[in-house]
């Protein structure tokens, strides 16, 4: 099986992601968009393990998932915090800086 | 076909990685005083192990300097090399001002300058019921280490995917404090917030630039990417080279607070409490441009030309956006938050240069860049001290309106802070001056006489904001009705800005053998 199919597959969920990223309002979901990003590129890793023939990219591919986990905790613990002191999670709101 | 049975153990040189082990073990022990010792004597125990803990480090560094052999550790995961050392030694110098900065209690009435429980609602009871009990989050210290921590392994990291594990151990921690300002605390948490989603958009960018390079070599080793474009030099252009360089730069550029990639920088800066904020400011600078040394110059060297133009027109960028948007600003936080993207765009200035050291070469690229962080996270550290001591009710005095007419009131801390807007600018006989020299000759000797030019107009632009603070604090007068005051800190504070003040003194006027030692300590392990 060539891996090209793969590498298409994860460039599109990337591009999902930014562009979820960008254009979505609510904090939480923004942050799932940063979330399919990080899988996109364990896809890629794994994919390239493949066409490698070596066992490095899968071992990324886990330090990635610890790595996510750990910002989900942090990422969770501000959106609440930012949420429970303005009971709104949307990224329009926070806007008490500009420019 | 891969054999699980031939995994081996991996080894650990443990005297060299004791700095990095000291730190885990000083934070994973901070995080167990949080749970077992009472509250009363934590905010002192838990500096005085932070304080320790980095000492203890910075000795341990110094201690392996007296045979000193450059090499790759735990399986060639970490490069301990000249730059490696210097830019640990660095970054502990300024985790030690970090940490004085944090521990300050004297200016905020006995209070330090983090919530008081920074998970209850702002305005809530239960805020106000902590601020009552004089609580206070001391796990600050823990999580400075921890980021100190991920600073050292970014800078040493020879193995894409320890990059992007440490930038994540570095920034995790420093988006949550972000968060814990004792006052204004929506602000906080507003930046806290911004921090954190742009910095995890940048990482993500960072970590599809590392896959596509592990696409392109095969490998995950800085090395494996230098001998994959050496290999394929002669095959055309590499789709995979080019995105992961790309992609990488911009996870760096985001960490350097570079244009375009700067929109977090004034809003962070901001509305972080203030002790973070002067640490972050010049600590993850350091990390991050350490790091990006050693990827576009070890594993992407043999791609220069591809990415040379792109870091001279960021450098252009960071340099005009900072100094010209840097001149509307009112508020002081803010300005040396665009004085940070100028600085940034100077030492883009000396990497776009990428001159080694040898033969007939005055300083460079690395020597002159860690000599420059040197000058200005100094200046940083002492500059956010003394805004920690200026006050007015409510808060620190950040406004530069508050700070008019300091110079007649307390000629001391107006006369330091203009010492630290001079260095910033660049006017000779401060460290700064000497700092932006270097950077000017490595890019100069690197064939960019012409980003030198740009460079030079742009210092002079940026001089104009300085100097603009300057004036306010010795030519104008406090408007009606403010009242501001200058609190007396405490040694910890003092001990930065003295500190602070006689580095820029004296790097200015004596910079010579510092800067040999970081022109020594320059070259790169391959």
């Amino acid at each position: 099986m060539t891996t090209g199919s793969l590498l298409v597959l994860s460039a599109i969920l990337f591009t999902v992601g930014v562009a979820g990223f960008l254009l979505r309002r609510n904090a939480i979901i923004a942050f799932m968009s940063i979330e399919l990003m990080l899988n996109a590129s364990n896809l890629a890793f794994v994919a390239f393990a493949r066409q490698h023939g070596n066992l490095e990219g899968q071992m990324a591919a886990f330090f990635v998932m610890v790595v996510a986990a750990a910002e989900v905790v942090v990422g969770l613990a501000i959106i609440v915090s930012v949420y429970r002191a303005r009971r709104s999670a949307s990224v329009d709101d926070v806007s008490l800086m500009k420019f | 076909m891969i054999n699980a049975l031939e995994i081996q153990a991996p080894t650990i040189e443990w005297v060299p990685l004791l700095p990095l082990i000291l730190l885990f073990a000083g934070a994973v022990i901070g995080v167990l005083i949080e749970a077992f010792v009472p509250r009363g004597v934590r905010h002192a125990l838990q500096s005085a192990l932070a304080l320790l803990t980095i000492l203890g480090a910075g000795a341990a560094v110094l201690v392996a300097l007296a045979d000193f052999e450059p090499a790759k550790l735990a399986m060639d995961a970490i490069a301990y090399d000249g730059p490696t050392l210097v830019f640990w030694l660095l970054l502990l110098l300024f985790g030690l001002g970090g940490v004085a900065l944090f521990a300050e209690r004297a200016v905020g009435d006995g209070q330090s300058a983090f919530a008081a429980s920074a998970a209850a609602v702002p305005g809530s009871p239960l805020e106000r019921e902590a601020v009552r009990l004089k609580r206070e989050q001391t796990e600050v210290f823990p999580l400075l280490l921890f980021s100190l921590l991920g600073m050292l392994l970014f800078a040493s990291a020879n193995d894409l995917i320890l990059l992007f594990v440490s930038l994540e151990v570095f920034s995790l921690p420093l988006y949550l404090l972000s968060a814990m300002a004792r006052r204004r605390r929506l602000l906080s948490q507003e930046a806290g917030l911004k921090y954190f989603l742009l910095g995890s958009l940048a990482s993500g960018f960072f970590l599809y630039g590392i896959a596509m390079l592990y696409g392109f070599s095969g490998g995950l080793k800085l090395t494996d990417v230098a001998v994959a474009i050496d290999s394929q030099a002669n095959e055309g252009t590499h789709v995979l080279l080019i995105l992961g360089l790309v992609l990488m730069a911009v996870g760096l550029l985001f960490k350097i607070g570079a244009v375009p990639f700067h929109a977090w920088t004034p809003d962070v800066y901001m509305g972080a409490p203030t002790p973070v904020t002067g640490f972050m400011a010049i600590a993850t600078k350091t990390a991050a441009v350490a790091a990006l040394l050693r990827v576009f110059y070890v594993a992407l060297g043999g791609a220069a030309w591809d990415w040379q133009p792109v870091f001279a027109t960021v450098a252009v960028l960071s340099m005009l956006v900072g100094a010209v948007i840097a001149i509307w600003q009112n508020d002081l936080k803010r300005l040396l938050a665009y004085s940070a993207i100028t600085h940034a765009g100077f030492i883009l200035v000396a990497v776009t240069g990428a001159v080694e050291a040898g033969e007939g070469v005055f300083v460079s690229s690395v020597g002159a860049v860690a000599f420059y962080l040197l000058t200005y996270g100094v200046a940083t550290l002492g500059a956010f001290g003394l805004l920690m001591s200026v006050r007015r009710a409510g808060g620190e005095a950040t406004l530069i309106s508050d700070w008019k007419g300091l110079g007649r009131s307390n000629p001391v801390v107006a006369g330091v802070m203009t010492l630290f807007f001079l260095s910033f600018a660049g006017i000779p006989l401060t460290a700064g001056f000497v700092g932006k020299l270097a950077v000017f000759v490595a890019a100069f000797q690197g064939g960019y006489g012409w980003l030198v030019v740009v460079a030079i107009i742009m210092s002079v632009v940026a001089a104009y904001f300085y100097l603009k603070v300057i004036v306010a604090m010795w030519f104008q007068s406090l408007d009606e009705g403010t009242e501001v005051v200058v609190v007396s800190p405490s040694p910890w504070v003092w001990t930065v800005v003295v500190v602070g003040a006689l580095a820029t003194v004296i790097l200015g006027l004596l910079p010579g053998g510092m800067l040999d030692v970081m022109n020594g300590f320059s070259e790169f392990i391959r």
